[in-house]
Formats: structure tokens, C-alpha cells, sequence
């Protein structure tokens, strides 16, 4: 009956390296003294937190989605042209935008795991119809404006007890970490994380690993349209804003520790993953690295974190779960 | 359930398996050019041109000539079951650095060109190590490599530079009759790549490796060398459309290569070929068909003057459509008890 705290494996190396980023934070920047400096980078980085915690749920299922960029995009180009400066549409332009994310996920998982396509595939196909959809309904470029309201998610506060303003982004990444971390730990979220370690083994067990995969696509789908409420209210209006985030969320989540292909890796690990990708961005801008060296230090980054969780952390458990495969099997002699 | 759901439709829709047997992912491909180019000649007509004239037929060629060379080497490694996202970039910068070597000078096109050769086949080997000896996976490590070239290029360029000798220019745009030269040229590149697959040692051992590295490592496969060599022959490919692209602009550009999309493109090129993406199975010859589906698509688009957003949508359809109906055919054969 005794609660201790346990990490899931391949969590630790990442919460040392966030650890060492904050640090260096601190040393590096005055504004890093006080905590307002780290909620400023919690706010920053929670649209990516948000995304790579919703292309984990993919990932460790067996999958990629390579669609949430363009969902982005498409979710803060869809809201500004309906809203267009009307307060009174704000609700209903939000429902329609996370009910729009929950669908793509649901035709992106509906394609995976009925017509046996290939997730990235899939992924692919559905990046090239969002970004052609879109435009095509915009005539080329974003058209009107978000509401006031719908920017508060993105950049206004709200004011707690005891503990002062709180970004709005912050408490909405905070919910999304925590209903993550209890789901992963349900019943269905460790099946899901089987699911992408032995799909075989699952399916013979009577687990429903279709219905898993698709439950991770519509999660990634509903995600990355909350984190284009939040990037749409952080950052405007724009035809970009959603560029690259398919392969920065999924750096982040590889960064976490969590293992391409699926079965390994925790929630947490990939949210802070994003983090300490943003603090790294944070930590090399104030060290006045040029912002064109940032991909590369990125780029060397994940081979390595790959690299290791391959070479170091994982053969302890290759030896483990495939004791000497290689070895075992001889050829026969001649 | 479904097992057995698709095991009965196989056995309903496939009668004469001598017929289906035919009908290989790659005769579906060109079998959809050919539609594809009937359909597009009749909606191109109405509209009072014609499709497949001169500047047409120019036109698809041309379009074709740099995604093909891509796609032909991507088809290597992803083949192996790897796959190679740094070719946009290395693109970009083998045209810099073709373009820069030879600086207006004819007698440094030579130079220029094997200088650009061997970078990108140092990229290749980098991507190939990654992959194979720190273990990386082939979507991380190639990605990984993809951001550093890309962080070189933006701090060290910021627009197109490099001078190309007129003479060099004659690769671009040079013609035999209606068909360019460099079209050609890639179609011998193609042709190599097939020759190489499908009749040498080294390119079964591709397909092998593809198929199961572990069971081609306990098969006497050298499956870290073939995974590497491919790499290699795939970035050499990439550095040749740099070059090639490098002879079109008359300079080098830093985003040549991302601006098109090679990186994506030329996988949708290669899936679309019938190549699996998980590899063992597929060849060069689909992956043709599939580059020139793309480029006629784009160029019936433009005589119809859609929008070029539209395109974009439906190239993503055509993408899932083509791979799911591949997909269905595998599965129909594998309940079969047969390896197509």
C-alpha cells in the first residue's frame, strides 16, 4: 500500500537536461530571478507543450502525425475569418475549431487503421489537403481578425489567490498535463502505449487496437486545435504560424525519451521534452546565438538524445527483453 | 473480425488471380498516367488547347526532371526501410556550392560539380552512420541532419549566390528535339538506378534488408553497409538535382530545395510509385510513373488555370487514395497465403 513516486523509464535523462536548462536560465538572464520569468517561458512554450503531448498519444501508439502543423494553421485562419472581429462568435468559433481538430483526427485515425495506410502517409496526405483547403477558402492569405476574447487564451491572465496572475495558457496546459498523466495511467492508456509495443500481443489479448490508435489521433487532432486557440491568441494572425510544428513536436517527444515507433515513454517526459526545447531557444537567444544556428543545435540535439536513449539507456533493456537474439541463433552447420 | 472479413472479400473479388497477378502496383501506375493524361487531354481540350503539344509535353518533362532525380534516390533507402528528410536542404546547398565553385567560370564546371558530388555524399554517409551505428532512427537522424544544414544555410546565406557559366546552363535547358536534355539524363539515372535493384548483387541486398534486416543480417547481408551505401547513393542523387537546379537558376539558392518540398514530395513520389514505405518492395520504374503523375497533375492544373491551392488538395487525395488502394491489394494477397 505504499505510494512511492515512479518514474517511467527513459524519463529521467530528460528532467536532468530541463533541470540543467533552467539553471543556465537563471545564470544566463536577470530575468530568470524570479518566477514571472518562468511563467513568461511556461506561457510561451505551452502551445508546443500541448501539441507534443497530443503526438505522444500517436507516437506511442506506433504512429506519426505529421498533420499538426497545418491543423494549426488551419485552425487560426478558419477562427479569424469567422470571428472577424466579432465578440459574440468567439464561443461558437472555438467549439467549431476544436470540433474541427477532433474530426481531422478522426479521418486521419479512420484512414490508418481501416485502409491500412501508413500514419505518415496519412499524415502527409492530410497536411497537403489542409493547406490547400484553407487557402483556397481564403482566397491565398489569412482574412479577418480574432476577437478580443478568443486572444485571452493565448495572452491574458487570469488572477489566482494566493499565487497572482496566472497566464490563461499555463492553467490550460497544467489541466491538459494532468488529465494526460491520469489517462496514461488508466486502463486505456496503458493499453494504448501497448498497443504500439506489440500490436500483436494486444489484439490476442482481446484489446481493441484500432479503436486505441484512433482514440490517439483524434486526442493529437483535438490538441493541436487547442494549441491553435492558444498560438492564434499568443501570436496573431498569420499564414506561418503554424510552419514546422509537426517536426518540433515531434523532436520534443522524441527528446522525452520516448521511443519512435512506439511502446516506450511517458506522457510527462514528452511535455517536458517541448520545455526544454523552448528553454534551450530561450538559453541560446540570450547567450546571443544567432536565431540561424538555433535548427542546427536543435538538429545535433536529437541525434543525440536518440542517439543515447539507443546506445545508453536502451541496451539495458534490449539485453533484457531480447537476451542475445543475435547469438542464440546460429547458422546450421554445413 | 476483420481478419477474417477481408479474408472472405479476397476470396470473392479475386477470381482470376492470372489476371490480378498482372496488374502490379506499377502497371496500376502508369495504367493512371495514362488515364490521367486521356482525362486531362479532354478537359484541356474543351477548353479550346491541347495538352500534350510541344510546350506541354516540355512542360511535364521539365517539371518531372528535378523530383524524379530525387525521388530515384529516395526510392534506394526507403527500399531499405529507411528514408531520408535532409534531401530539401541538401539540395539547396549542393547548388551553392556547385554554383559558387565555378563562379562564371567555364573551366570550373567540372570542378564545381564533383566538389558538389562529394559533400553530398559525405551527407549521406553522416545520415547512413547516424542511423547505423549510433542507432538512431532513420526518421530522427535524417531529420537531425536535415535542421544542421538548414541552421548552415540560413547564417550563412541569405539569398541566391554563385555564378553559373553559360555554357553549364546548356544542361538546363538544352533540348533533343521536344525532349530535354537533362529530362533524359535523369531518365539514364533512372535506368541505372533499375539496372543497379534489380541486376546486381548490392541492390538485392536493398531489397533484402527492406524485406527483414534481422533475417538478412542471419543471411550473411551486410545490412549496416547497404543501409549506408544507400544513404550515400540517395544524397548523391539529391546533390545532382542541386546541380541540375544550379544550371536552371543560373546561381545556387539556399531554398531551392525546402521551397518545392523535395523532402515530402519526393516520398509522396516514391509511396505513390507502389513502393512501400516500410520497404522490401517497390522499384525505380514506379517511382517514374508516380513523378510523372505528380507533374502532369500540376501541369493540367495550370493549363486549367486552378487554383494552385486546389492542387495541393488533391495531390494529399490522390496520396491516401493510391496507398490505401495498394494497401487493400497486399492484404488481399497476404490472405491468400501469397507474396505478390
Amino acid at each position: 500500500m505504499t505510494w512511492r513516486p515512479r518514474l517511467a523509464e527513459g524519463t529521467a535523462p530528460v528532467l536532468v537536461v530541463l533541470l540543467l536548462l533552467l539553471v543556465g536560465l537563471a545564470l544566463a538572464g536577470p530575468a530568470y530571478d524570479e518566477p514571472s520569468g518562468y511563467l513568461a517561458l511556461l506561457k510561451r512554450a505551452a502551445p508546443l507543450m500541448i501539441l507534443a503531448i497530443g503526438q505522444y498519444f500517436v507516437i506511442v501508439s506506433g504512429g506519426f502525425d505529421l498533420s499538426v502543423g497545418a491543423l494549426v494553421t488551419a485552425g487560426v485562419v478558419i477562427a479569424a475569418r469567422l470571428i472577424d472581429g466579432d465578440e459574440s462568435a468567439t464561443t461558437p468559433v472555438i467549439l467549431l475549431v476544436l470540433g474541427f481538430g477532433l474530426l481531422v483526427g478522426l479521418v486521419n485515425g479512420l484512414i490508418t487503421t481501416k485502409l491500412l495506410v501508413p500514419s505518415f502517409i496519412v499524415t502527409l496526405g492530410m497536411l497537403l489537403v489542409l493547406d490547400g483547403a484553407t487557402f483556397l477558402w481564403t482566397d491565398g492569405a489569412p482574412r479577418g481578425a480574432l476577437s478580443a476574447a478568443f486572444r485571452t487564451f493565448g495572452r491574458g491572465a487570469l488572477d489566482v489567490p494566493l499565487l497572482g496572475e496566472i497566464p490563461w495558457s499555463v492553467l490550460i496546459l497544467l489541466a491538459i498535463l494532468v488529465a494526460a498523466a491520469l489517462f496514461m495511467r488508466s486502463g486505456t492508456g496503458r493499453a494504448l502505449v501497448a498497443a504500439g509495443d506489440n500490436e500483436a500481443a494486444v489484439r490476442m489479448s482481446g484489446g481493441q487496437v484500432d479503436r486505441l490508435r484512433l482514440l490517439g489521433f483524434v486526442l493529437s487532432g483535438l490538441l493541436a486545435a487547442v494549441a491553435a486557440i492558444l498560438l492564434g491568441g499568443f501570436a496573431g494572425v498569420s499564414a506561418q504560424v503554424g510552419n514546422g510544428l509537426e517536426f518540433r513536436a515531434i523532436t520534443a517527444v522524441v527528446l522525452g525519451g520516448v521511443l519512435l515507433g512506439g511502446g516506450r515513454g511517458s506522457v510527462v517526459a514528452a511535455a517536458a521534452g517541448a520545455l526544454s526545447l523552448e528553454a534551450l531557444f530561450t538559453l541560446l537567444n540570450l547567450l546571443g546565438v544567432s536565431g540561424a544556428l538555433e535548427s542546427a543545435v536543435q538538429g545535433l540535439i536529437i541525434i543525440a538524445a536518440v542517439a543515447y536513449a539507443s546506445l545508453g539507456g536502451g541496451l539495458r533493456q534490449r539485453l533484457r527483453t531480447r537476451p542475445k537474439q543475435r547469438n542464440t541463433v546460429q547458422p546450421a552447420p554445413s | 473480425m476483420s481478419i477474417l472479413q477481408q479474408h472472405t472479400t479476397a476470396r470473392h473479388t479475386v477470381r482470376r488471380p492470372a489476371l490480378r497477378r498482372r496488374f502490379t502496383p506499377v502497371v496500376v501506375v502508369y495504367l493512371a498516367l495514362v488515364a490521367l493524361l486521356v482525362i486531362g487531354s479532354v478537359l484541356v481540350g474543351v477548353r479550346g488547347e491541347v495538352l500534350l503539344d510541344q510546350a506541354g509535353i516540355l512542360n511535364i518533362l521539365t517539371r518531372s526532371t528535378a523530383l524524379g532525380l530525387v525521388a530515384i534516390g529516395q526510392t534506394m533507402v526507403i527500399l531499405t526501410g529507411s528514408l531520408d528528410l535532409s534531401v530539401a536542404y541538401l539540395i539547396g546547398l549542393t547548388s551553392l556550392i556547385a554554383a559558387e565553385t565555378m563562379a562564371g567560370q567555364d573551366g570550373m564546371v567540372v570542378p564545381g560539380v564533383l566538389l558538389a558530388l562529394a559533400v553530398a555524399a559525405a551527407v549521406g554517409l553522416v545520415n547512413g552512420l547516424v542511423i547505423t551505428v549510433l542507432k538512431a532512427n532513420a526518421f530522427i537522424a535524417t531529420l537531425g541532419v536535415a535542421l544542421i544544414l538548414r541552421g548552415y544555410l540560413e547564417d550563412n546565406y541569405t539569398g541566391p549566390a554563385g555564378d553559373v557559366p553559360r555554357g553549364f546552363q546548356h544542361l538546363g535547358y538544352d533540348r533533343i528535339g521536344p525532349l530535354p536534355v537533362a529530362a533524359l539524363l535523369m531518365l539514364a539515372v533512372a535506368a541505372l538506378a533499375w539496372w543497379y535493384l534489380s541486376r546486381t548483387r548490392p541492390g538485392y541486398h536493398i531489397y533484402a534488408v527492406g524485406g527483414d534486416i534481422e533475417v538478412a543480417r542471419l543471411s550473411g547481408v551486410p545490412t549496416r553497409r547497404v543501409v549506408v551505401t544507400a544513404h550515400v547513393l540517395c544524397s548523391l542523387a539529391a546533390g545532382l538535382t542541386g546541380i541540375y537546379l544550379a544550371s536552371r537558376l543560373g546561381s545556387g539558392a539556399p531554398y531551392v530545395g525546402t521551397d518545392a518540398g523535395y523532402d515530402l514530395e519526393s516520398i509522396a513520389a516514391v509511396v505513390l510509385g507502389g513502393t512501400l514505405l516500410a520497404g522490401g518492395r517497390g522499384g525505380v520504374v514506379g517511382t517514374i510513373g508516380g513523378v510523372l503523375i505528380l507533374a502532369t497533375l500540376d501541369t493540367i492544373f495550370d493549363d486549367l488555370a486552378v487554383d494552385p491551392f486546389f492542387k495541393d488538395v488533391v495531390r494529399g487525395v490522390v496520396l491516401v487514395t493510391a496507398v490505401a488502394l495498394y494497401a487493400r491489394r497486399m492484404m488481399a494477397d497476404r490472405t491468400r497465403g501469397r507474396l505478390a
